[in-house]
C-alpha cells in the first residue's frame, strides 16, 4: 500500500470512479490542464479527456446549477469550488434545487451530484480562504454533508458521495490537504455515509469533531491520557444526517463531552450536538456539555488566525474542567 | 458581424451587431410577411389556437378557485398564450423543458395534466410528478436559476451525443439575474443544443422594463454570450413558432444555443397574490387588448376560412368541459398522508429521520 497525503487520496478517489463509471464528469475552475488549485485534479483531464474533466468559466453559481442539470440527465458530476469562501453564490442553487429536486418532483427528477470545497483555516491564506461555515450547509433538509479526517476516510468517503444517489456536499480540510499522510489502498471500495467513526476508545470523556480539527482533538486525548484521563475519539465525519447512535452511545459511557470546531460558535454545529445530549443523554450526563470553537468573529487573516483556532490547550483544558466537574 | 470601418475620430469598428425581429400576423389577423412552411397545415394552426384557448379558459377557472380559497396563488398567462403555446410546439417529445412558474402553456402542450398543475398550485407536490416528459422540469419559482439547470443538461446531451434540446423558459426579470448570464456564456463557449427563451412581458412585478435594464432590446444580452438573439412578436403565435423551430433545428444541428427574445404583454396581474392597478396605467393594458394573441389568430384563421364561429361555439364547449373535469379530479385528488413529505427527501430515508416520520405518522417516539 502506497502512502498518500489527503489531497492525493481525493485525486485516486476520483480517478477511481471515473474509471468505474463513464457518467461521472468533474468540472470547476483550472480543475483540467492546471489540474485544480490545491492539485486535486492533476492527471485527470489527460487521462479522461476535457469532456470529462471540464474547465468551466469563472462562475460558481454556474457550476452548482451545472451539476443539477447533469445530475438530472443521470450524469454523476462532481464539482469543484476552489475555495469555501466562494461557495456561497452556490446556496442558492443547493438549497433551492439541489436539496429537493427529488422531493419537488417525487422522485421523478433526482440530484446525484458531489460539490467539493476545500474547508478551514490555517492555510495563511487571504481573506475569504478560510471559511467554515458547514453548519448553514448541514441545515438543509435533502443534503447530505461530509468531511473527512485522514486520506483513507477522503479516498473513501469521497467514492460513497460520488456513488450516492443524493447531493452531497464534501468539504476537505485544507489545513491537512497535505500535512495528513496515510496508507490507502486503491480498490474502489467507499466507506459507508451518515456513520461517525470512533478513533480512540475511552471510558472518561468524549471529544467530538470533524475534518482539520481532529489533529488538535487527537493530540489533547494523548496529552489527558497521560494525566490520566482516557478521552473517547469520534470523527462525525457525515454532518448531514449525523450519527447520533454513536454520539449518544459514547456519552452513555462517558457521561461527559467536549465538541470541537473551528467554526464560530453561535448556531455552530457543535450547538446541535450539545442538544442532542441535553434531550436524550441528559441522564448520563456528569458534567455540562462543552464546545470548543472558534469565536464569533469572521474568521481573521493570517496573523491572527491561529489565536481564531481551538487549541490543544484549549481542548485539554475544557475536558479537565469536565472531568473536575462535581 | 464584425467588420473594419473607420468610425468617427478614427478609431476602427471592430465589432458590429444585429437583431432581428420577427413577426407575420398583425394585430388585426392580416399578414405582413410570406408565411413559414408549417403555416400552410390548417389543423396544426387550428391546434395551436385551441391550446390557446383552452389555456386561458384553464387560467380563468384557476383564477375563481383561488378566489373561492381552493387553490393557491396562481400566475396566470393572460396575453402571452402564444408564447409557451408556440415554444413547446416546435420541440421534441425527447427535448426536455425547463420552464418558470407562469409557463403552464407549454406544460399543457408536452401532456402534463391540467389536474396536476392545479395540484401544484394547490400547494401539493404531487402536481411536479407530472404525465408530461418525464425529464421535463417543474416550474422553476426563483427567478432565473433554471437557466444553469438547461445548460447542464444541454451539456449531458453532448456529451452523450444526443440529438436533443433542452429548452429554457424565463420572464424578462430574469434577464437581470447572473444565473441567467452565466448559463448562456457557459453554453455559447460550448455550442450546446440549448434555446434560452425570455417572455418580455414588459413588467416584473411593478417594475416596469426600462427599469430592469437599458439594453434596447433583450435579445441582444446572447450576443455578450457569442450566438444569436432574436426578438420575436410574442403575440404572434406563428412567429414565436417558426424561430422556436429555427432556433431548435440550429441547437439540434449542433449549431449551439439561440437566445429568442419574445416580446409580449401581461394583460392580468403578476399572480393572483398582485394587484397590477397600483402600479400599472389601465389606458396601457387597454391597449394591448388590441394586440392579444388569440383574437389575433383567430381573425387570421376566420379570415383563411379555416375556422367558423360554430368551431368557436363547440371549442368553448370543450375547453369547459374538459377543464370542469380536471377540477372535479383535482378537488377530489386524495391528501396525502403528514409522513410522506419524509417520503422523497433522500433516495433512502436515513435512519436518524425514521423517528420524525413516525413521529407525523402520530406513532409518538419524540
Amino acid at each position: 500500500m502506497a502512502e498518500v497525503t489527503l489531497v492525493e487520496a481525493v485525486n485516486l478517489a476520483l480517478a477511481r470512479a471515473m474509471e468505474d463509471d463513464p457518467d461521472v464528469v468533474v468540472l470547476g475552475e483550472d480543475v483540467g490542464i492546471n489540474g485544480g488549485v490545491f492539485r486535486a485534479t492533476v492527471g485527470l483531464q489527460t487521462r479522461f479527456g476535457p469532456e470529462r474533466v471540464l474547465d468551466t468559466p469563472l462562475a460558481e453559481l454556474l457550476i452548482s446549477g451545472l451539476c443539477v442539470g447533469m445530475a438530472a440527465q443521470g450524469l454523476k458530476p462532481v464539482g469543484e469550488i476552489q475555495f469555501m469562501g466562494f461557495l456561497y453564490p452556490c446556496i442558492d442553487q443547493l438549497v433551492n434545487h439541489a436539496s429537493r429536486i427529488r422531493n419537488r418532483t417525487q422522485g421523478r427528477l433526482t440530484c446525484p451530484m458531489v460539490l467539493r470545497t476545500p474547508h478551514g483555516a490555517g492555510i495563511r491564506a487571504p481573506e475569504h480562504h478560510s471559511e467554515s461555515t458547514e453548519a448553514m450547509l448541514a441545515h438543509i433538509p435533502g443534503l447530505r454533508v461530509v468531511i473527512p479526517s485522514s486520506p483513507e476516510r477522503a479516498y473513501g468517503l469521497l467514492l460513497a458521495a460520488i456513488r450516492d444517489p443524493d447531493p452531497v456536499v464534501f468539504l476537505e480540510p485544507t489545513r491537512i490537504y497535505r500535512a495528513a499522510k496515510g496508507e490507502v489502498e486503491d480498490n474502489g471500495e467507499a466507506l459507508p455515509l451518515d456513520v461517525a467513526f470512533i478513533l480512540r476508545e475511552g471510558r472518561d470523556i468524549t471529544l467530538i469533531s470533524w475534518g482539520a480539527m481532529l489533529k488538535e482533538t487527537m493530540a489533547a486525548a494523548e496529552a489527558l491520557a497521560a494525566e490520566g484521563i482516557a478521552a473517547e475519539v469520534i470523527d462525525l465525519a457525515t454532518l448531514k444526517p449525523y450519527d447520533e447512535v454513536t454520539v449518544l452511545g459514547s456519552i452513555a459511557k462517558t457521561g461527559r463531552c467536549v465538541i470541537v470546531h473551528e467554526a464560530t460558535r453561535t448556531g455552530g454545529f457543535g450547538a446541535e450536538i450539545a442538544a442532542l445530549i441535553a434531550e436524550r443523554g441528559l441522564t448520563s450526563l456528569l458534567a455540562p456539555v462543552a464546545r470548543v470553537t472558534g469565536y464569533d468573529t469572521v474568521i481573521p487573516m493570517a496573523r491572527l488566525e491561529q489565536k481564531f483556532m481551538p487549541s490543544v490547550g484549549r481542548i485539554v483544558a475544557a475536558a479537565r474542567k469536565a472531568c473536575q466537574f462535581s | 458581424m464584425a467588420s473594419k470601418k473607420m468610425a468617427d475620430g478614427g478609431l476602427p469598428v471592430i465589432a458590429r451587431f444585429e437583431v432581428r425581429h420577427r413577426n407575420y400576423l398583425a394585430p388585426d389577423g392580416s399578414i405582413n410577411r410570406p408565411l413559414p412552411a408549417f403555416a400552410s397545415d390548417a389543423s396544426l394552426l387550428a391546434s395551436l389556437y385551441r391550446a390557446m384557448v383552452l389555456l386561458r379558459n384553464f387560467d380563468r377557472k384557476a383564477v375563481a378557485l383561488q378566489r373561492t380559497g381552493r387553490l393557491g396563488t396562481y400566475a396566470v398567462s393572460l396575453g402571452q398564450e402564444a408564447v409557451s403555446v408556440g415554444i413547446a410546439s416546435a420541440m421534441r417529445e425527447e427535448d426536455v423543458l425547463l420552464p418558470s412558474y407562469r409557463d403552464n402553456g407549454a406544460l399543457i402542450w408536452r401532456g402534463v395534466k391540467l389536474e396536476e398543475i392545479l395540484l401544484f398550485w394547490g400547494g401539493d407536490e404531487r402536481g411536479n410528478q407530472f404525465s408530461g416528459p418525464v425529464q421535463d422540469f417543474p416550474f422553476c419559482v426563483p427567478v432565473g436559476s433554471q437557466a444553469p439547470h438547461a445548460a447542464g443538461v444541454a451539456y449531458a446531451f453532448k456529451l452523450r451525443k444526443q440529438p436533443r434540446v433542452a429548452v429554457c423558459m424565463f420572464g424578462d426579470g430574469a434577464t437581470s439575474k447572473g444565473d441567467v448570464y452565466e448559463a448562456m456564456n457557459f453554453a455559447g463557449v460550448h455550442k450546446l443544443p440549448v434555446v434560452f427563451v425570455a417572455t418580455n412581458n414588459q413588467w416584473a412585478i411593478s417594475v416596469p422594463l426600462r427599469l430592469q435594464t437599458a439594453s434596447e432590446t433583450l435579445a441582444q444580452k446572447a450576443i455578450a454570450a457569442g450566438f444569436i438573439g432574436e426578438q420575436v412578436d410574442g403575440s404572434d403565435v406563428v412567429a414565436v413558432r417558426a424561430a422556436a423551430e429555427d432556433a431548435i433545428a440550429a441547437a439540434r444541428d449542433g449549431q449551439g444555443p439561440r437566445f429568442i427574445e419574445a416580446l409580449t404583454y401581461r394583460l392580468g396581474d403578476h399572480t393572483t397574490s398582485d394587484d397590477a392597478s397600483r402600479y400599472r396605467p389601465e389606458e396601457e393594458v387597454q391597449a394591448r387588448w388590441k394586440e392579444e394573441p388569440i383574437a389575433r389568430l383567430r381573425a387570421f384563421l376566420a379570415n383563411q376560412k379555416i375556422w367558423s364561429k360554430a368551431d368557436e361555439e363547440q371549442l368553448a364547449a370543450e375547453c369547459h368541459e374538459r377543464v370542469e373535469a380536471a377540477v372535479e379530479r383535482y378537488l377530489a385528488a386524495e391528501p396525502r398522508e403528514a409522513e410522506t413529505m419524509f417520503d422523497h427527501l433522500y433516495a433512502d430515508l436515513p435512519e436518524v429521520y425514521v423517528a420524525q416520520r413516525r413521529q407525523l405518522a402520530g406513532e409518538g417516539d419524540g
